[in-house]
């Protein structure tokens, strides 16, 4: 199987890269942009097939060392491969 | 008195590190490989300045689970002190030996300068040779140190006397301006609940020296060893 994994910053935490992109999206005329915030996408090709079992390991790989929860909060898909 | 110095691919202040604290404790200290999982019995760790893993994922992330961390996280649990320098008050945290995080500076810029700091007690492990209240300056070199924690954990913090250093400017006074960096409550160094774990992103091995142009650092080490022997 195959997780995406979407990491982003929770809210109420700065986000500065955001902040300076909001910035030169304006600078280019994108008036309407409100708000932006930056995170990450990680994909992982797992070898696991169940989709339980996947989504627990996915989660423990989460909690464990791809996305810190002090401020980051995280999200998954998964799909077969 | 033993200490040790903990090297990641990547570190570049582990030797900085060791020649102020061989000038304090007058041995050199272990430098131990990040993938070695025996650290030798030591009385103090130093977790040093870099960029290990090159920051990958984000900074002192993988460090953090590297087999000598497992270690040093099991030494610092049993009362062995341990000081993080900068990247490694980032893999600290990472680690959860101690709350937080250092986020990416709010100026989104490298910053390398030489910055004021209020040392705010002098009875620590690490800082009893210092006065309260006095003002050092020693240099920053970083682009994540822009210290964050919830409103509950800074208030424990504040509490609790667990913040060491805060930024200031060259009078002592610590508001906004003289934050380089956006950390929270100007926070540049905090401690565990028993005191026995120090991190800081200001560099104090940079200038222990007066060849490098100042001894200001120099007082972190020797209070070690003042408190230790």
């Amino acid at each position: 199987m195959k997780a995406r994994i979407t990491i982003t910053l929770k809210q109420g935490v700065l986000d500065p890269q955001g902040k300076a992109i909001e910035g030169a999206l304006h600078a280019l005329g994108f008036g309407g942009v409100d708000d932006v915030r930056q995170g990450k996408y990680i994909e992982v090709a797992l070898s696991e097939s169940d989709p339980e079992a996947a989504k627990a390991e996915v989660e423990r790989m989460c909690e464990a060392l791809l996305a810190n929860t002090v401020i980051e909060n995280y999200s998954y898909e998964l799909e077969a491969a | 008195m033993k200490a040790a110095v903990i090297v990641f691919p990547g570190s570049n202040c582990d030797r900085d590190a060791a020649v102020a604290l061989e000038a304090a404790t007058g041995a050199p200290p272990a430098m131990v490989w990040h993938g070695d999982a025996e650290l030798p019995k030591t009385d103090v760790i130093v977790v040093p300045g870099g960029f290990s893993y090159g920051d990958y994922l984000r900074s002192g992330a993988m460090a953090a689970h590297s087999p000598v961390m497992r270690e040093v996280v099991a030494r610092a649990k049993a009362g062995t002190p341990v000081l993080g320098i900068c990247n490694g008050f980032q893999v600290l945290t990472e680690t959860g030996l101690l709350p937080g995080v250092l986020m990416r500076n709010r100026s989104l810029r490298f910053i390398c300068k030489d910055v004021h700091l209020k040392v705010e007690r002098d009875d620590t492990l690490y800082t009893n040779g210092y006065a309260a209240g006095s003002v050092i300056r020693i240099p920053v070199a970083h682009k994540d140190g822009n210290y964050f924690t919830d409103d509950e954990t800074l208030a424990r913090l504040e509490g609790e006397g667990r913040i060491a250093f805060r930024y200031c400017s060259a009078e002592g006074t610590v508001d906004d301006a003289a934050n380089p960096n956006g950390s929270r409550n100007n926070i540049a160094g905090l401690y565990n609940e028993s005191g026995t774990v120090l991190g800081m992103m200001p560099h104090p091995e940079r200038l222990a020296d007066p060849a490098l142009g100042g001894t200001d650092g120099a007082p972190i080490f020797s209070s070690i060893v003042e408190r230790l022997q």
